[in-house]
């Protein structure tokens, strides 16, 4: 639990048919940090994603979760540990209501999601949780709503909620704003920076206004490997980052998205 | 809590609502039993029991494509497992106890049903579909050349017996109530099943099977668990039909049959409790009065085309277009 870095990668290698889609990747992520991983499109931040998740299996290297080494370990293994992740496309159970997706990620800790003999109101006891849980991300008024029928910005916000609901030591959020307008935006950069609270949060983000807004360290990767590492500052003032970003150095890294 | 009067009015309204529906279903189910009780006075009892045989097979069935969506090709194994142990323990052994016999058969189909799970239950979609296809295949064709089961001519005069030592299955009103209470303990555990804390994970591995694992669930062996449980009922149903029929045949092993419970499931609508049941009394009295008209030879042909229109026009089945009907306008 002391460990100074909740995870860590080392020489962290993926190839797909003579494709090397992350290229020896070393990550370190504070204990508490906000940390960032940016990159042009096809950099392969999805895909170191899907490594530090088990979505895919490595092929070299290590992934190592305060200091354990989880290179081997299965998706569902992992989460039990504490890593929970969301995806690029809005990750809820469409046609169960905003309390039931929350209740289902509660339920792990009940120890009764094999339990077919019992009753579903067996449930309603976590009820009061779920609703809490919604509460915190603003979807109080929507827990009988059926999910498919929420906005794409609330849906993230359920997902967010459910996230929460693991009681994660680690978050790991792949383009939480992907796809949002403004105001929405805004709202998920509040929820993050409320769900950070005593937690570490390790993103994929597109958007440079959101990263400058919340992130303590920022890992910019390029072609799969590492370009360079640094808070917000270092990493926009950095030459290459523009280049890389930016097609050319003239630049500056804006803000903008 | 010493906040919201809102938080109660939510999660209350939320119980609120379940209890109601749930309340309506028992309405209906009562309905039902009460027309089942009644109903071999009116119709032939047989032809019930036939239709109550193929009913459990399409429940359990649908626990795996309605409630799981997993899309089992190859359940005939299950049935035709369930039918020949029955068949080979009552005629092999005078004086066999039907109900153990029964259990013994049921246990039979459920531990195939591991086996091929086990095998099957990390694919997806379309490959676990013709793995399932596959392993029955397998099945069958054990059945045909198997000595015991009679090859193509199938075993024949399987004894009733008696359950429980005194009550005469020979007596069909005996039979048709034994068999309802089958299917009555079948359908009820699949109900409980959907309705139980399980059911709510695999309701959430159904909609979003990543996200499920991303929360922790190890979904392979939840999936398993409904996989190896449809067996059993599949197989449960397989030897009660036998019984009825004193009849156990290669027509159950055949893939025909997985087809066939398919289209059940998805003509009386998929992914509800009722569906399966509707599906299979609509296909079963069809075939019936097909056979003894003139077009007996089209039957496949009339249920290709059903098959059909149903996909093109009321896809959500009889039962799940009734549903929707009724949200629409009654709420």
């Amino acid at each position: 639990m002391s460990s100074e870095f909740v995870l860590e990668t080392r020489n962290l290698v993926k190839e797909f048919k003579g494709f090397t889609a992350v290229d020896n990747v070393d990550l370190k992520v504070r204990r508490g940090h906000i940390h960032a991983l940016i990159g042009p499109n096809g950099a392969g931040k999805t895909t170191v994603f899907n490594l530090l998740t088990k979505f895919l299996i490595p092929t070299r290297g290590q992934i190592l979760f305060n200091d354990q080494d989880i290179t081997s370990l299965k998706s569902a293994a992992i989460a039990r540990m504490g890593i929970i992740r969301s995806f690029q496309i809005s990750a809820v159970f469409p046609h169960m209501t905003a309390l039931e997706n929350v209740r289902v990620a509660l339920q792990r800790f009940e120890g009764s999601s094999f339990h077919f003999w019992k009753s579903e109101k067996s449930l309603n006891k976590l009820n009061d949780k779920a609703y809490a849980l919604l509460e915190s991300v603003g979807l109080q008024e929507f827990a009988n709503t059926v999910t498919v029928e929420l906005s794409y910005g609330r849906k993230r916000a359920l997902e967010l909620a459910t996230t929460l609901a693991m009681e994660p030591e680690l978050v790991l959020l792949d383009e939480p704003t992907q796809g949002m307008g403004h105001e929405d935006v805004d709202r998920v950069v509040e929820l993050i920076r409320k769900a950070a609270e005593g937690r570490t949060i390790l993103m994929v983000e597109h958007n440079l206004s959101v990263v400058s807004k919340l992130c303590d360290r920022i890992t910019v990767l390029t072609r799969g490997a590492v370009l360079t590492e640094g808070n917000y500052q270092e990493v926009s003032q950095n030459p290459v980052v523009k280049e890389a970003y930016m097609g050319s150095e003239a630049t500056t890294l804006e803000g903008a998205h | 809590m010493m906040t919201p009067i809102s938080e109660n009015t939510a999660t209350k309204r939320y119980v609120e609502n379940a209890l109601r529906s749930e309340r309506r279903h028992f309405k209906i189910y009562a309905v039902l039993l009460l027309l089942a009780l009644v109903a071999p006075f009116v119709v032939y009892p047989v032809f019930l029991m036939k239709i109550l045989c193929f009913a459990l097979f399409a429940v359990a069935f649908n626990l795996l494509l309605g409630y799981v969506g997993l899309l089992s090709f190859g359940h005939a194994a299950f049935l035709a497992t369930g039918g020949y142990t029955t068949g080979y323990l009552l005629s092999t052994y005078s004086g066999f106890s039907t109900e153990l016999a029964i259990l013994l058969a049921t246990a039979a189909s459920t531990l195939l049903g591991l086996l091929f799970g086990v095998l099957a239950i990390r694919r997806q979609g379309i490959y676990f579909a013709m793995i399932t296809l596959a392993l029955a295949q397998l099945v069958f064709f054990f059945y045909l050349q198997s000595p015991f089961t009679g090859g193509e001519d199938g075993m024949h005069g399987i004894p009733r017996g008696a359950l429980l030592g005194f009550i005469d299955l020979q007596n069909n009103l005996m039979m048709y109530y034994f068999v309802l209470a089958v299917f009555v303990f079948g359908f009820g555990l699949v109900r409980r099943i959907v309705h139980s804390p399980y059911g709510q994970i695999l309701k959430a591995i159904k909609e979003n099977e990543p996200r499920a694992t991303s929360l922790g669930y190890n979904v392979d062996q939840y999936k398993l668990v409904a996989f190896v449980v449809s067996a059993g009922l599949a197989g449960l149903a397989g030897s009660v039909k036998t019984i009825v029929f004193q009849l156990a045949s290669l027509n159950d092993a055949h893939w025909h049959m997985s087809g066939e419970v398919v289209l059940m499931t998805l003509l009386g609508g998929v992914g509800t409790l009722l569906g399966p049941v509707i599906g299979a009394a609509f296909v079963v009295s069809l075939e019936h009065q097909l056979a003894q008209s003139a077009l007996g030879n089209w039957v496949n042909v009339i249920l290709g085309i059903i098959f059909i229109v149903c996909v093109l026009t009321f896809r959500a089945g009889i039962v799940g277009e009734f549903q929707k009907f009724f949200k629409k306008n009654f709420r």
